[in-house]
Formats: structure tokens, C-alpha cells, sequence
């Protein structure tokens, strides 16, 4: 079977492109196989066989068992990111199908970006007076990076919000 | 929320899925039997709500008759009670919307 690995950054805020990204290549013929550190490694299919999803979830074997009986196949994960993908012919597929829980995704997602940013800030802090600025510039860098990432998702949980007060 | 607060649609087919013991592609399949196709519960969605329905008492996971290795979700007395609750008060929503709409339905 014909294989290909593609090199990709996305940031934690543009999960639905990477989506979208990961569909367009099934919609061409190479259904996402296996995921690495900004790594896809994708296998030649049938153009348009395949959905695949993706979502910030945290280890749970139970929820993979789940997600199998339903028809979805288990990707892989990176980090707390997981994959599936289902064929076309077995039904739509995706993972949500309320405000509800799109909000509850999102706030997963701001859960870790407050940890690990707080962390990074803490840290940062703490390197600045004890090392000097530039060691703890780093962390400041990156904490500043997550709080901005913090601040994309949670526009986006407005939004959702703003729609909910209507209908669910 | 005093009083009663309306179900979400994804509970209220939840809940009427299981008026007998159902594993979850099954509640899948009945929800979107039920209303015709109209409403169909995503898979991450339905895991969610069954966990907070679990954690609320309304339903509980069993093991199923006869075979110890599957698992089933089952209606509590309590989350019975809580769905025909719901079912009163949507049939209030739907009498008040055809007293007042009624020539025009």
C-alpha cells in the first residue's frame, strides 16, 4: 500500500482546520494512518471512502471501546489530541451534535492551556529573578503564546454560547 | 435550575431510548429511528451525556443478561420519573402552541 508522511504545524486554536485538512486529504485519496509530533503519515484509499475527526481528549480506553462499537476506528493519538476516522458509506460522522458538548470540548481544551500556561508563567517568573531574563524569557514566550490560545477558544465558547441562549 | 428544567433534545432521546436496556450505538439508532432522522446523537456527545446521566442517577451501567461482557445502560426509577416530568411539560408547550397557532397548523 502506496504511503506518504507530511510535516504539519497547527496551533491548539486551529484544531477545526486541521480537521478540515485531514478531510480534504481523505477527499483525495490518503486517509490519515497514523499521527506523530507534527507528523501524518496518511494511506492511499478510495478518494472521499473516509471522515476522520479529532478532538482534545484525555487517555480513555473506555471512550475508544465506544467510539469502535459505534463504527469509528481509532487513529492514534498526540498528545491529548485523539483521531478516528469512519467510513462514508457507514453514516455521517461526527463527534458532537449539541452546544452543549462543543462547549465542554472547548473547555477541556482552556483547561490545559490555563495549566500548562500558568505553569510556563510560574516558571518564567521564577527564572527571570533567580537566572536572569533571558531563561526565563522562554517560558514567559510560551505562556504568552498559550494565553493568546486561551483567548482564541474562548471566542470561540462565546460564540456557542451566544447561539445557545436561542436554541440548543 | 428550580422547579424542573427542560431536558436538552439529546437527554430527552436518551432517556426515551432506554425505556428498555440499550448499549450506546443502540441508543444511537433508536434516537435517530425515533424522530424519523431528524435528530442523530454524534458519538462524543452521547458518551458525555450518558457519563453525566450515570453520575446523576438517572440511568446505570450493567452488565447485560446473559452475557457478563457487554454492557448495558438502564433506566432508573428515577430517571423515569424525571422523563415522564418531561413529557408532561412538553405536552403543556404543544397544547399552548396549537390553542393559540391552531388555524394556522
Amino acid at each position: 500500500m502506496e504511503r506518504k508522511t507530511l510535516t504539519r504545524w497547527f496551533w491548539v486554536w486551529q484544531f477545526e482546520k486541521e480537521e478540515e485538512w485531514l478531510n480534504a486529504m481523505a477527499a483525495d485519496g490518503w486517509v490519515l494512518e497514523s499521527v506523530g509530533f507534527c507528523r501524518y503519515t496518511f494511506i492511499r484509499c478510495e478518494p472521499g471512502t473516509y471522515t476522520v475527526r479529532t478532538e482534545m481528549h484525555p487517555y480513555d480506553e473506555e471512550y475508544v471501546k465506544f467510539m469502535e462499537e459505534t463504527g469509528a476506528e481509532y487513529i492514534g493519538r498526540m498528545m491529548m489530541w485523539i483521531y478516528f476516522r469512519k467510513k462514508t458509506e457507514d453514516g455521517v460522522f461526527d463527534l458532537y451534535s449539541d452546544i452543549d458538548s462543543r462547549i465542554s470540548h472547548l473547555d477541556r481544551i482552556g483547561k490545559v492551556l490555563t495549566a500548562v500556561g500558568g505553569a510556563n508563567l510560574l516558571i518564567g517568573l521564577a527564572n527571570s529573578f533567580h537566572s536572569g531574563a533571558r531563561v526565563g524569557g522562554v517560558n514567559l514566550l510560551c505562556a504568552t503564546l498559550l494565553m493568546y490560545g486561551l483567548g482564541r477558544i474562548h471566542g470561540k465558547k462565546e460564540a456557542l454560547e451566544k447561539e445557545r441562549e436561542l436554541h440548543e | 435550575m428550580p422547579g424542573n428544567p427542560a431536558l436538552t433534545e439529546a437527554t430527552y432521546y436518551i432517556l426515551l431510548s432506554l425505556h428498555r436496556p440499550c448499549h450506546g450505538y443502540g441508543i444511537m439508532q433508536q434516537t435517530e429511528e425515533l424522530s424519523g432522522g431528524r435528530v442523530r446523537l454524534a458519538a462524543g456527545t452521547l458518551y458525555g451525556a450518558l457519563n453525566s446521566l450515570c453520575d446523576k442517577g438517572w440511568i446505570v451501567l450493567e452488565a447485560a443478561d446473559g452475557d457478563s461482557r457487554r454492557k448495558e445502560y438502564r433506566l432508573t426509577d428515577k430517571g423515569r420519573e424525571i422523563l415522564v416530568r418531561e413529557v408532561k411539560r412538553l405536552k403543556e408547550l404543544a397544547r399552548n402552541g396549537e390553542m393559540i397557532l391552531g388555524e394556522e397548523l
